[in-house]
């Protein structure tokens, strides 16, 4: 498999998150999204690094069965099926997505970076994804789907990570996945106890919470 | 050097032991803490004794460059007091701050901590090893001052010393931006007359200014110390304000070519702080608070010092300079002997009583004998007194001053003169009003009845320093060659201090006047005592009341300085030949903290307060706020 059909598969993954109302089909793509991601290494011929290697098996591991498992249990635990009435609407939202994604391929361009063996449209997916995720994050409502669109971040920046990944110690790789795995942790437990302070997992009852 | 980094690690890791003991975590914390003590003191002596100097370099940091620690002169000078008055504090503080007082753990872990990041600082010869061990001791002090939090006034205390002891180190991190070439070592010639050198020496005025208290910048220092615990604030006002001193002398040893006016400024504020710390002194109505306003005069005195060296420098007469830079930095040893004698004293007297209000106490002499002794004895040195130490330092700095009415033409140094008499002259009223009012007289309230002498852990230290203060008052010379070495450090060289300052003659005389004292003690001493009551004025039922109270012993000086201390008075008005009872209070506020900062930070707070729109408590427009920021951050990247 080539990087390019990864890439251009994560793009694709990126307009669906976004045009999505039901939580479980995000969730089922932000896995998907976190696998393609994961595949990526090896597609761009770095499996003959042994901790790369192990690295994507980790990460494939952890966003393909971890989160989602541990998703799925927050997702039965509060019982909420879709994304109702979001800050952004659908329509909006893919509009948005396009642009984003049109700017980063004009950023990634001007940027002074030095991609080198990298592929050529790893650096606009990342900025894609990163800026997708921060739509999720910004435009929906509910904890779930904002665990989601945290998620989708997550893949940006590895994307992003993958661009340094032979010069990257296999620490920084580790800390990206800790990180990852802490962070859905921490939510999963915020959400719950958000459902049980306020009854409802709209993050809009945290405004209470200011001084 | 490396029995300094063992010292370094004993101090540091003094209170660990502890944390896991239940019961005598004081005293291994003391016996680590001295231990560390003396192998760095046995380091610092063999510099000071002419030893090369020595250094170890640290990996390298995560920023690149490696650290780098020099045992120098300057160090060792600066590292000495650090250690010996932590030490005396350490095995104070187990009977002054023992088991069952609350925090005593965390107490004695950063207590050890502050002690080592001093030691650290005395010895770091790069500017993040600088910036961090700078920072370490902000932090720790501050927690140690938070010691007793749930007293309103403590946490305002604290409060104040963090925001600006933060504000001291922003001006540091500019300061050290500003170095050529990031060195942190000997300046290029040229450098300190150029505009960037200007705003260096202001940015490092303001930085180490903010922590040595120099007026205007002092307004933490009586708060944090009379807050903190005594032993703590021994530590915090004995060494840790000179730790300012420090990278002031830390700036003129690397200076080449010092402009006039550096010295100038420094001898003027030296000036300012000197009387107006003094004056302040006067006004206080609590123990520690006046305490912390006579270490704001005595920075006053270093830094008239430092001055007169600078402008000796400048000016480019040798002799100004040894005897401006000797009397300064022989006053850093000596201020830490009797200021931490002082508080030591303060704080047992504080322990015993349980107030540090100067009118509720009274009597304790009778009491606590050896405390009042030891009280004494400190502010005997603190009034420059012969023969203790206080004296000698004070003495370089008058002979620097009367040099240099005879070296140059203008009379500037006669500013310097005056100050210095006034400062001693206040001084002593002060701690006759101080000694006065706490150790004399009749127990001014029921607390102070009820007194006991301080336990034999915090008289040792106690005595300890005494003997400090007396070694340095009645034998100068010995401490001579190092101070000749430390001075030398500084780029100037003349005649060695003891001949300079006739140090033998002074020695020669300070004994004979003991002798004498002694002598006259003897012959006048009762053959035998009688007990009478005296004469009581014909009142019939003298009270504690009838007693001169702290205010109106210092009335008539506080009086003299209205223009500066702007004593606020609550005075009752009484009519009729019979008046009914009526209150009195007067009480002199801080000038910057009370009438500057404090309702300037106010109306900041009320201005800042419009922000508050921007935090609206929606997490999805808090992360529209990240995702704009990184939009324009790459935007700006980009075009």
């Amino acid at each position: 498999m080539s990087p390019d059909l990864l890439i251009a598969l994560v793009m694709l993954t990126n307009f669906t998150l976004v045009a999505t109302s039901r939580i479980n089909k995000a969730i089922q793509v932000a896995v998907a999204q976190g696998v393609l991601l994961g595949l990526m290494p090896i597609a761009m011929g770095l499996g003959r690094h042994l901790h790369i290697l192990a690295m994507a098996v980790a990460a494939v591991a952890v966003k393909g069965w971890l989160i989602p498992f541990l998703l799925r249990r927050a997702m039965r635990e509060v019982q909420i099926q879709r994304e109702v009435d979001p800050f952004i609407g659908y329509t909006a939202s893919l509009l948005l997505c396009a642009v984003g994604t049109g700017l980063s391929l004009i950023l990634a361009h001007s940027l002074p970076l030095n991609p080198g063996a990298a592929p050529p449209f790893l650096v606009p997916a990342a900025l894609a994804t990163l800026f997708t995720g921060f739509l999720l994050l910004v435009s929906r409502r509910k904890a779930l789907t904002q665990v989601v669109g945290y998620l989708v971040l997550e893949n940006g920046i590895y994307l992003f990570g993958l661009l340094l990944v032979e010069d990257m110690p296999a620490l920084v790789e580790t800390g990206i996945l800790l990180d990852l795995f802490v962070g859905v942790f921490v939510m999963g437990i915020v959400i719950h106890h958000i459902r049980a302070a306020f009854d409802s997992t709209d993050i809009r009852h945290l405004a209470e919470l200011k001084d | 050097m490396s029995l300094y980094l063992t010292a370094l690690l004993l101090v540091a890791a003094s209170g660990i032991p502890g944390l896991f003991l239940r019961k005598r975590g004081g005293e291994v914390a003391a016996v680590l803490l001295s231990l560390g003590a003396v192998l760095g003191l046995a380091a610092a002596a063999r510099v000071l004794l002419g030893a090369a100097p020595s250094q170890v370099q640290l990996p390298p940091s995560p920023l690149g460059h490696p650290g780098l620690l020099v045992l120098d002169p300057v160090a060792a000078w600066f590292l000495a007091p650090v250690l010996f008055l932590s030490a005396c504090g350490a095995v104070y503080g187990i009977g002054y701050w023992g088991d069952g007082h609350p925090g005593a753990r965390g107490l004695r872990l950063a207590y050890g901590g502050l002690a080592a990041a001093m030691a650290l600082l005395a010895t770091a010869a790069q500017a993040l090893v600088f910036l961090l061990a700078w920072e370490g001791m902000a932090v720790l002090a501050c927690l140690l001052v938070l010691t007793e939090d749930r007293d309103p006034e403590t946490r305002r205390a604290g409060w104040t010393f963090l925001v600006t002891t933060h504000l001291g180190t922003l001006a540091l991190f500019a300061a050290f931006a500003l170095l050529p070439a990031a060195r942190f070592a000997a300046l290029p010639a040229g450098f300190a007359a150029s505009g960037r050198g200007t705003a260096f020496f202001l940015l490092c005025l303001l930085g180490f200014g903010v922590k040595a208290g120099v007026m205007p910048f002092h307004f933490w220092l009586p708060p944090a110390h009379a807050a903190a615990p005594s032993h703590v604030s021994a530590l915090m006002s004995g060494v840790m304000i000179k730790m300012g001193i420090l990278g002031l002398v830390r700036v003129i040893a690397w200076t080449p070519d010092p402009p006039l006016w550096w010295g100038a400024l420094l001898a003027g504020l030296g000036v300012v702080s000197g009387i107006l710390g003094v004056a302040f002194a006067l006004g206080q109505h609590d123990l520690k608070r006046l305490l912390a306003y006579h270490s704001i005069e005595n920075i006053g005195i270093i830094l008239m010092g430092l001055g007169l060296g600078l402008l000796g420098r400048s000016l480019g007469h040798p002799v100004l300079a040894v005897l401006g830079f000797g009397a300064a930095l022989f006053h850093v040893w000596n201020h830490a002997a009797f200021k931490g004698l002082l508080f030591l004293a303060a704080g047992s007297a504080v322990h015993a009583a349980g107030t540090r209000a100067l009118d509720r106490l009274g009597g304790l002499a009778r009491r606590m004998p050896w405390t009042a002794a030891a009280f004494l004895m400190g502010a005997w040195a603190i009034c420059g007194l012969p023969p203790l130490n206080g004296f000698v330092s004070e003495w370089l700095l008058y002979l620097g001053s009367f040099r240099a009415l005879e070296l140059s033409r203008w009379p500037w140094s006669v500013a310097l003169l005056s100050a210095l008499a006034l400062i001693g002259a206040l001084a002593l009223a002060c701690f006759a009003k101080a000694f006065g009012i706490v150790f004399l007289g009749e127990p001014r309230s029921a607390a102070a009845v009820a007194v006991h002498e301080a336990p034999g852990s915090m008289r040792w230290p106690m005595g300890l320093l005494v003997l400090a203060c007396a070694t340095l008052g009645l034998a100068p010379g010995l401490v001579a060659p190092a101070l000749d070495r430390t001075v030398g450090a500084l780029g100037v060289s003349a005649a060695p201090l003891a001949t300079l300052a006739r140090f033998s003659t002074l020695s020669f005389l300070g004994l004979g006047l003991v002798l004498l004292a002694l002598l006259l003690l003897l012959w006048l001493r009762p053959k035998r005592t009688v007990e009478v009551s005296t004469w009581d004025c014909g009142y019939a039922e003298p009270t504690a009341r009838m007693q001169y109270t702290a205010s109106s012993f210092a009335a008539a000086p506080v009086a003299g300085f209205r223009w500066a201390l702007l004593p606020v008075e609550h005075r009752p008005r009484l009519r009729g030949l019979f008046p009914a009872p009526a209150r009195y209070e007067s009480h002199v506020a801080d000038p910057v903290l009370d009438r500057a900062a404090a309702p300037g930070l106010r109306l900041t707070a009320r201005g800042l307060a419009l922000l508050r729109v921007v935090q609206g408590g929606q997490l999805p427009v808090y992360l529209l706020y990240v995702l704009l920021t990184l939009m324009f951050l790459l935007l700006w990247m980009v075009l």
